[in-house]
Formats: structure tokens, sequence, C-alpha cells
């Protein structure tokens, strides 16, 4: 390769935020028709240095050549023009315009929108050919799915004449079978020459689809190695800086006595919509049961009843006593006083008060305790004295109480929402993504934290979109899709593969080759059809 | 370069002589501000000729809210100010407070009446005056009906409408007064809007002369019966010239007189009861070249007499406020 | 990690903003002939160099924390109240029929009776918005500025007919008996030798103003009702997480801003005026809001700013007494520092954080 040069190459950039350097003195060589990947914790600077590359911020010292040629980028037009698409996390498309619409806003050519949107169907026809890339051009972007909407930005990015595309986190919202899908339509652009980018925290990927990947941590490059040559465990220890556990260590369950017990529940939205379509099953104390499923399948709403957040019809019971669904007994405060523990799947909006100091956010949801109270005022100081011993027990960085919520990483947060609802030692433990947004080495610690609960003998309901966490923490998996749960299946004796088709709302049907039916299920979700479920 | 100009003039020109004793007057207008067309402005009228007369610079102040009353009487009364003019009854309760004080100062009110030693109560006898352009009215009109709109239905209004009446019948047993308050609300002091639809109503009762004592709805109201060509007649001020031939008359009340009057006599100005009247030229109709073609001889005979009769007690006009009631008029 | 350090933002960009409101002030008193140093001087001369001017700054300023707490109340709920003025007036009816239909021996017993019935009638008239709003989802910024108007409405209704004495010009009711008349600052401080406070309206209120200011500090940063108010301030949805009631924070935060507002009617109504008038407010209802915003909706705050919109309007009644700047400019002059120190926070804000970044990253 040393003959060609390469297709993006960063000199010694920084980038500094006030006193947090982002960046620095990275440089980073990406050769052409390669899938390059970078890998590091939130806030390692990853999405940092992409945002310099696309022109959004601008660096404070370094360079910037495009195919070898020093390029400046001082915005995004600018970065088009020098052939970077940017397909990132949260999609930057318009709800209510059609796939055409969306791809040519900002690319129109002349005053008349008809010539323009003919022009851009007749090459949307021709890139879906090309890489599998298939849209309805008059879909209607709030009518697609998310792996939809996510091809729709990459086909913005390939009719504005992209050569290079950044994907930030591009796998997060997708199930495993549309990642997969994914990640076929990124190999064709890279057969096609294509050079492609891929940000994530996801060591799997980096390990399957990428040619090389260069690691980030506080800020640096750590190192940039060919993917062949590395493997999971040296990444990972790259990144956090130190040896990492990747896989959970746990004894068998000993499961005693039914904890909760859910018979046909049944939750309907603010809109009328049945979100969760009655379902039943039991936790034991002294077991993880983990529920599957692709986000947007009645998870949340689940968690939300069990929480008090929301009302639902059909039973629930707690240690064999009903618990309210709908009367004045269904809030959050009444759930805790039944012994109900409740981790939020959105830390910054429900399990933390950002706003909040530390302290403050270590008795939400428990504020009305006699015991933090004096008189007619709010003990502080009591409250205060507990966050801190809480924060020492927990590692929270940095241990101090009067700091705001949202001055905390991501790990951190999470670490304050758990030690609070974890040292009420309830009888059950609802956790929703416990480690979502949440850095390698505090993963590690919640996930031990989680496991140390159950063999004290709770019950604990686990839901989390990554698969690879419910299947390394579960004693237990369900599978939700579409607001039923799928099936139940044993850890020791399913694989990724099985769960999979269940997220996607496939039973095995012995007659057909599982991923015959994942084809045909993902194109009648393409075709606006409703998915077959088996 | 203006500015900088500007500047420099006002400084050296201003001296703001806060606190400085001098036995000049002063003027407080009530919350309507000094250009209200009708009342605070025929004070400032007052006030206008006095300082032209005499070449004294009055201190005036339109107040913003109703704490200022207060303050404004004793700042002036502080600051040396004599004689402290103030125009509306809402002064009242106020200065009767402020007034004891300072026994040497004297406080001219109008429109209301506080008994002090210090204190000269202006009050005008609009009845009378209301009761002469009602005479006009009822020989100017051709169907027989005459309108009157108020402002805020207060006593004071209907002390207007009541005398108008009175003057009417006098003249037409058999006319009959159509009267409108404009609202309850001192907003109705200002509501040209609501003046004009109260007299197309009026007109469409068929009233062909409306007598506006409203304050700036009047504007209004003597734009509307311009525009429909009938006759309407002005007060307070005289308000003839606003559309020539069309306004038969004014009632007049002299507030820049008796303004005037006080500063002029300064801090020697004469306390208690001060009547304007009729008798005295407080209370007049007005003449001028704007309204000379619409009143007849027989007319302006007709309403000096009446005059006459009244500043000579011959005639005594029905005063609403006396006894709440009116002989010639329902409410 | 905070943008730029906490002095600044509460000390540094008020004073900034203050600066530039007096410059263009400077501009407008210049264009129309004035000196403008004389005028500043004469303002604060008159506002602050004189007990007398102090008794209207304080006086003003009464009426500005009231309202400004009742703005600052509702929002750390999140609940934008923009009807202290409505409020105000329910509150000075409550004032009223306490003051004249119930006989007090005393003004301390009366100030206690009226507070209530300030307090109760303001509440009551901030009911029906919350309410409308927890349940009904009707935002709150509409109907309360709705009820302004059914207020001022109801108010002149009564003024007009009821409540006035026959026979009176004024729509006002009558004097309030003589045991409900409130101490003033003169009464209080005033002795025969040295004349204090002469004439001017401020009076025992101002102290209840003050506990006020303390009462809403320990409620919203001290009591786990206020603790509840922040949270869903902050978040709804985390305070649905923690079992915090929406509904009933949402009715308890506006119950207590209109009471606050309406309380404000016990400073005009029974301390000043001794009687109900139509315009009792005075605009005291809207100026709490820019008192809020200014304060950073803290108590401390509201009172600091509070007693700077006093001397504003104290400070404008001694221009108009001894300058011949008109009426209408003086209110362009204080809407300026409204404006500056209100609604053009981020002007300030932006470009002073950027700086405090700049200056930061020198240091490192």
């Amino acid at each position: 390769m040393s003959g060609t040069a390469p297709a993006i190459e960063l000199k010694g950039i920084s980038k500094a935020f006030g006193p947090v350097q982002a960046n620095k003195d990275i440089s980073i060589r990406v050769m052409p028709g390669t899938i390059h990947g970078i890998i590091g914790e939130n806030g390692a600077g990853k999405s940092t240095l992409m945002s310099i590359l696309y022109g959004f911020y601008k660096a404070d010292k370094g360079e910037v050549f495009i195919n070898g040629t020093k390029t400046e980028i001082p915005d995004s037009q600018a970065a088009i023009a020098a052939g970077i698409g940017m397909v990132f996390q949260h999609f930057k498309l318009v709800e209510n315009f059609t796939v055409v619409e969306n791809v040519i806003l900002g690319a129109e050519d002349g005053a008349m929108l008809t010539p323009s949107i003919a022009k851009a169907r007749k090459s949307l026809k021709q890139l879906a050919e090309e890489y599998e890339l298939n849209v309805d051009p008059d879909a209607k972007i709030e009518d697609l799915s998310v792996g939809h909407q996510q091809r729709v930005e990459i086909l913005k990015a390939l009719y504005r004449q992209a050569d290079i595309l950044i994907l930030d986190e591009p796998t997060g919202v997708l199930t495993p079978a549309e990642a997969d899908h994914l990640f076929r339509i990124l190999d064709n652009l890279r057969n096609e020459g294509k050079t492609i980018i891929l940000i994530t925290h996801k060591l799997r990927e980096i390990m399957e689809y990428t040619d090389t990947v260069s690691v980030m941590r506080q800020g640096e490059m750590t190192a940039t190695v060919k993917t062949a040559e590395t493997s999971p465990e040296q990444l990972a220890e790259l990144m956090v800086g130190r040896k990492v556990l990747l896989r959970v260590d746990k004894k068998p369950a000993a499961p005693g006595d039914v904890v909760l017990s859910v018979k046909d529940l049944k939750v309907t939205d603010g809109a009328g919509v049945e979100r969760v379509k009655g379902i039943s099953f039991d936790i034991r104390a002294g077991e993880i049961y983990g529920i599957a499923g692709v986000a947007g399948n009645g998870q949340s709403e689940l968690m939300e009843v069990l929480g008090g957040m929301r009302t639902g019809t059909g039973t629930i019971s707690l240690n064999g006593e009903p618990v309210d669904l709908t009367g004045k007994y269904s809030d959050g405060q009444s759930r805790r006083a039944r012994g109900i523990s409740h981790v939020p799947e959105d830390r910054h909006d429900e399990g933390l008060i950002l706003d909040y100091t530390a302290w403050e956010n270590t008795i939400f949801g428990y504020h009305r305790d006699p015991k933090w109270s004096s008189g007619p005022l709010m003990n502080n100081a009591a409250i205060i004295q507990e966050a801190e011993a809480k924060m020492q027990r927990f590692d929270v960085r940095p241990p101090i109480p009067t700091l705001k919520a949202k001055s905390f990483s991501g790990g951190n947060q999470q670490k304050i929402v758990l030690a609070r609802e974890i040292e009420k030692n309830p009888d059950l433990l609802l956790v929703g993504q416990p480690t979502r947004g949440v850095d390698i080495g505090a993963i590690e610690f919640i996930h031990q934290e989680i496991i140390r609960l159950r063999d004290e003998g709770k019950a604990i309901l686990l839901v989390s979109v990554e698969l690879d966490e419910i299947r390394s923490l579960s004693d237990r998996i369900a599978v939700m899709f579409d607001g039923k749960i799928m099936g139940e299946r044993d850890p020791e004796t399913t694989d990724e593969r099985e769960l999979g088709l269940m997220m996607a709302g496939i039973s095995e049907e012995p007659d057909k080759p599982a991923w015959k039916a994942v084809e045909e299920n993902l194109e009648a979700v393409e075709h606006g059809e409703a998915p077959k479920h088996g | 370069m203006t500015l900088m100009t500007k500047f420099l003039g006002a400084a050296a020109g201003i001296a703001l002589t806060a606190g400085a004793a001098a036995a000049e007057p002063a003027m407080i207008y009530d919350l309507g501000g000094k250009f209200d067309k009708s009342f605070n402005e025929a004070a400032f009228a007052g006030l206008t000729r006095f300082s032209e007369e005499t070449g004294t610079e009055v201190r005036e102040i339109e107040l913003q809210s109703e704490a200022q009353r207060e303050q404004a009487l004793r700042r002036f009364a502080d600051a040396g100010a004599n004689p402290i003019v103030m125009t509306g009854f809402a002064f009242g309760n106020v200065l009767a407070e402020v007034a004891p004080d300072y026994p040497d100062t004297k406080f001219a009110i109008i429109d209301m009446v506080v008994d002090e030693p210090n204190v000269r109560s202006v009050v005008f006898n609009e009845h009378e005056g209301s009761y002469l352009v009602g005479m006009m009215a009822a020989m100017a009109s051709e169907t027989g009906t005459v309108g009157f709109i108020g402002g805020m239905d207060i006593p004071l209004i209907r002390k207007f409408a009541c005398g108008y009446a009175q003057g009417v019948k006098a003249v037409n047993g058999d006319a009959s007064v159509v009267a409108n308050m404009t609202g309850t609300t001192p907003a109705a002091w200002n509501d040209p809007v609501k003046g004009s639809e109260l007299t197309k109503a009026q007109i469409s009762q068929g009233a062909d002369v409306i007598y506006a004592a409203a304050g700036g709805t009047g504007v209004g109201v003597l734009q509307t019966a311009a525009d429909e060509d009938i006759l309407s007649i002005g007060v307070d001020s005289n308000q003839n010239y606003m559309h020539p031939g069309e306004v038969l008359t004014s009632m007049l009340k002299r507030v820049d007189n008796a303004v005037y009057d006080a500063m002029i006599a300064g801090a020697d100005m004469e306390t208690g009861f001060n009547v304007m009247g009729v008798a005295n030229g407080g209370i007049d109709y007005a003449m001028d070249e704007y309204n000379a073609e619409l009143v007849s001889e027989e007319m302006q005979t007709a309403v000096d007499e009446a005059k006459a009769a009244i500043a000579s007690g011959e005639l005594s006009v029905h005063d609403y406020t006396s006894d709440s009631t009116c002989p010639a008029l329902e409410f | 990690m905070d943008k730029m350090p906490a002095w600044a933002d509460v000390v540094l960009i008020p004073i900034i903003s203050l600066i530039l409101a007096g410059i263009l002030s400077t501009l407008v008193i210049l264009a129309i002939g004035e000196n403008p140093l004389e005028a500043y001087k004469l303002m604060i001369e008159g506002a602050l160099m004189r007990s007398a001017g102090w008794g209207y700054t304080l006086y003003y300023a009464t009426n500005f924390m009231f309202t400004g707490l009742a703005v600052s109340v509702a929002f750390h709920a999140r609940m934008f109240n923009i009807g202290g003025e409505g409020q105000a007036m329910l509150g000075g009816l409550g004032v009223a029929l306490a003051c004249l239909f119930i006989p007090w021996p005393h003004w301390s017993l009366a100030i206690l009776g009226s507070s209530i019935g300030a307090a109760l009638f303001g509440a009551a008239w901030a009911l029906i918005p919350a309410y409308l709003q927890a349940k009904r989802g009707s935002h709150i910024v509409i109907t309360t500025i709705m009820f302004n108007f059914i207020a001022a409405a109801l108010l002149n209704y009564l003024l007009v007919g009821l409540l006035k004495p026959a026979g009176a010009m004024d729509p006002a009711t009558a004097k309030f008996p003589e045991p409900t008349h409130l101490p003033t600052f003169q009464d209080m401080f005033a002795t025969a030798e040295t004349p204090l406070f002469r004439g001017a309206p401020a009076n025992v209120s101002f102290f209840l103003a003050l506990l006020a200011c303390l009462l809403v500090w320990l409620l919203i940063w001290r009591t786990k009702l206020g603790y509840e108010i922040r949270a869903f301030g902050y978040s709804q949805s985390g305070a649905k997480y923690a079992g915090i009631s929406g509904v009933k924070t949402i009715i308890i935060a506006m119950l207590i801003s209109g009471g606050l507002a309406g309380m404000m009617a016990v400073n005009t109504t029974q301390g000043e005026a001794e009687r109900l008038i139509l315009n009792m407010t005075e605009g005291a209802g809207f100026i709490g809001i820019a008192v809020a915003l200014m304060g950073r909706n803290h108590p401390f705050g509201v009172l600091l700013a509070a007693i700077l919109f006093g001397f504003l309007y104290q400070g404008g009644a001694e221009l108009a007494l001894w300058t011949s700047i008109p009426r209408e400019l003086i209110v362009v002059i204080q809407a300026l520092v409204i404006l500056f120190t209100g609604a053009l926070d981020n002007m300030v804000r932006m470009p002073l954080e950027k700086l405090f970044l700049a200056l930061r990253k020198k240091e490192a």
C-alpha cells in the first residue's frame, strides 16, 4: 500500500474545550478502500475527532490531508466538497419528508424541485442496485424502520459523491439482522473503493468487519493496528489502560421463591397504541431474568409499569401480594415502599436530575423517607454524609457529593443511580440498560454489583438491547418482540443466532433455514407489511 | 455632533433646582396626562398663560402611579413650591393628609372639595353651563331628539347630563334626551371608538345634536357627528375649531382660568371653597368664528337671557350631586 | 463543566447588563437635550440619598419582591406564571374584604387577616390555570395571561358597583377603618428630633416581604416539597420515575405562586392606599417576571433585583419631578433596564462565557 496516498491523513490534531483536552496530537492514516475502525470509551475523543474532520469544529492545531492533498475544512460544506460523508448516531432527517426529498435536501439544483427529484430518484435506483441499499424513494421517513432511515443517511452521503464515509456508532439502534445487512452494505462500498471509518465501542464489530483499527483513550490515539493482528483482550486493554475482564464471572444461580409474578400484563401508551400485549412471567429470588429485544418492542413500557411510572392491566404480585397497577398506589413512591428498586433505562432524564448535586440524587425517589428529614426541613448534612459513604463504596469518581450530576461521566452517573437503588436492599431490582453509554471499566463494576445482589438472594429483572450483556448476566433469557414474549431460553444452551431471530419476531421453523426466515421477514418489513410471527 | 452640542448646552443650561427654595407654583396632572385634549390640557393652557405672562417657570409632573400622588405633593411642598395646583378628584384623599403637614404652603385642587385651611377647592357649576348648551341643542334640533354621551358613569358626569336635560326641556318640553355613558371605568375617559359607536346609535334613535362630556372619548363623538352631518357640542375646552361648522358650541369649564387664577395669586392665594360658575365666568359657552353661522340671533338672545338669569340667581338649575336625583332625566 | 464561575453568572452578568442599559439610556437622555449625568445624579439622590427616597424605593421593592418570588416559585416547577398581575388584583380584593368586613382591634392582627385573605384569593386565582395545565394540558402562559384580563374586569365590576361607597366618584372601596392601617416606616423609625421617611409609603409589609424571601428560600432548598418542585421542573420524566405527582406539584407550586403574588396587595392596598383602588397593581405583576429573571429565581437575587427596580421606579419619579424629560421617555429608560437584565440575558452571557473559556485556556 505504500504507493498510494492515504484517503485521509490527520497530522497532529489537537482540540481543547476550555480546560478539557478532547484531542491531543492525533495522527492517523486511513488507506483508500478499507474499513477503518476507531474504538474507545465514551469521552475518549472519537466524536470530536470526526467532527473536526467533518468541519463542525476547528482544530486548535494540526493538518488534514485528503488523498494526499492538504485540505482546510472550515465547515461541513467543505467536507462534502472534499468527498466526506457522515452518518450520525442521531439521524439528521426531516421526519415528514419523503426519502428522495431528504436526499436532495441541501443539494438541489436550481430553484425548481421537480427536475432535482427526478434526477435523484434515478440515481437512488442505481445506488440501491449497486450496494443493496434499497429504500422506497417515496416513503416518508417517519414510516421507515430505524435501519432504513440509516440507509437513507448513507444514500444522502453517496448522492453527494462521498468517497469517504464516516459512521458514528451505527449499530446502536439496529437488530442483529439489520446490523448484518448494514455491514454487507459497507462491504460492498469497500469493494467499490470507498473508504469507511467506523466509530464504535463494540469490540465484536471491530474484530469482524474492519481492516485496521485505531484505539483512543482520554483524547489520545493509543495505537493503530491491523485488525488481523490483534485480539479483543488487547484492544480492551488499550482502551481502558489496564487489563479488563471481558467475561462476567458468576456462580450458577440458586433460585428461591417466586418474588415477582406477572400475569397477562397489557400496557397502552398515551396515543392509544398497545405496547405490551399480554405477557406473563415469574422471577424468583436469587436469579437474573434478562429480557432481550430491539428497542421499542415494549420492554420500556414493561419496566415503567413495574416501576410505577405507567398504568397497565393484568395482575402483578410481589411476594404473593398484589401490586396496584392503576390506583392510588401505582406510583414510584409506593413501588419503592414495597421493596422494588428501579434503575431506569434513561438515567439522564429519569434516573437522575442532572442539575441536582450528587447528594441530592442519592435520595431521589426516597426523599420522603423520614430519615432524611428533621422537622419540616430536610436534613441535608445527614444526606451529604450518607452520599459520601455511598460514593466511596461504589467508587464514584470524583467522590464529591456537592458536584452536579451532569458533571460526572456516564459510568459514574450510573454508579450513583445504582448505589442509590442497590443500597435500599430491595426484594426486586429492575435494571434497564445498565451499561448504555458506560465505559468498559465501569461496566465491569456494574455487572459485578448486579451479580452480587443476585447472590444475596434478590430477584432481578434486566432489560437490555445489548445481547452480549443479556447473555452474560442472565440466568434465564426472554425475548420480547412487538409487545409479546417470543419465548424463554437458557443462556447456556441458546446462541446469538437463535436469540437474534426471536428478536426479529421469528421462532424457529424446522423446515426452513433460519437465515432464510430472517430475509423474508426483513423484506416484509421493508414493504410495510406486518412482520410474521412464528 | 448635534448630540454633542446638545450635551454641552444641556450641561451649561440646566440647573436642576431640586430642593431649591423658590416661591414658584407647581402643577400636578392626574394619570390621564397633560395632553388629554380636555381637562388636564385645559389646566396646562392656564399654566402656559401664566408662564408666558409672568415669565415664571412652573414645575410640572404627570403622574405614573398612584403612590406618586403623595410623593409629588410632598416633594414640591418640600422644595418650596407655592401654590401647588392639582387636577382631579383622585387627589382628594391624599391632599387631606398632606396639607396639614405644610401649613405654609397653599394648595389648589380642582373638581374636589378638601376642607383644610390652606387648600383652595375649586368646583365648577357644570350643570349651569350644561343647561345653556342644552337650550341651544333643543333650539338647533330639527328632530326634537338630542343626545348626551358621558364618559365614566360617576355623579359628576350625571351632573352634566342633568343640567343639559333641564336646558333642553326648558326650550322644548316635548323634546327627548338620549343619554349614554361610555363606561364605568376610567378607561371610559379615553375610548374614542366607543364614543363613535354610541354617537351612531344615538343618531339612529333620531338625535341630531349630541353633547359629549367624556374627555378623550369626546373626540370620537365629535368626529362621528361631523361625519354623519349632525351637530355636536364640545366640553371643558373650546372644541369648536375641531370641526368648523359642525360643532354647535362648547360648554366651557374654565379650568385654565382656575389654574391661572391660583397661580397668579401666588403664595397669597385665598383658600377655601371656590365655586366657578356662570356668574364669575368660570362656566360659559363658546362662541367664535367656527360656530357663528350655526347660532342664530334668536338662539343667542335666549341663551344669554338664561345666562343672566342664572348669574343673578333668578334661575336655579338643579344640581344632580346635591341630592342624586334629576327632575329632567332618568338614569 | 460549568462554563464560567458562579460569581460571574450572579454578579458580572447583571452588572454588565445594567451598564449596557445605562449607556443606551444615556443616549436617549442626550437625544432629548437633557444632561444624563444630572439625571442620574437626580435619580440616585432622589431614591437613595434621602430617607424618604428609600421609603419609596423600598415600597416599590416590596411589591416586586412578592411578585418576583411568585414568578420564581412557579418557575422552579417550570411553570411560567404570567398571571401575577391578576393574582395580585384578586389579592387586593382579599385584603379589602378582610379589612372592611372584619372589625380588627389592631393592625398586627389585621395584617395577619389581610395576608391570609390576599394569599387565599391570589392562590385561588392561580388554581384554575394550574388545574387546567395539570389535568388538561392547557398552556399556563395562555391561561394565566387570560386570567389577568378576567381579574381586571372582575375588579372593575366590583369597584364600580358593589364595593364603591354610594356617591363616590372614584372606582374604589371606602377607606379601611383606622385599626387596619399599617405602620409606615415614618411611624416606626422617625422620632421628633429626626424626621425619617416622611410621607413615604414604605410600611411594615416590607418586613413581610423579607420574611417571604426567607420562607421561599427554605421551601425551595430545604423542604421535601421544594425538592420535588425543583425535580419536577428539571425533568418531568424524572419526577415521574421518582413517584412525584406532576398534577400535585404543578398545583401546589402555582398555589404558592399565586398566594405570593396576591400578598403584594397587603403593601399597596392596606399599606399605602388604605382602600382598594382600580389600578392597585400598577404593573408590578409583570415587573415580577423581570425581577425573577434577573434574580436568577433565587430569593436573595429577587430581593436585590426588587430593590434595583424599586430604585428605578423611585428614580423615575424624581426625574419626572425635576426635569422636563417626558413621562414616556422615563418609561423607555425603565423598560431598557428591564429588557437588558431580564430578556436579553444571553446577549451578555454568550460573549462572557467565551471570554472565560479563552481566559482559562490561557491559564491551562
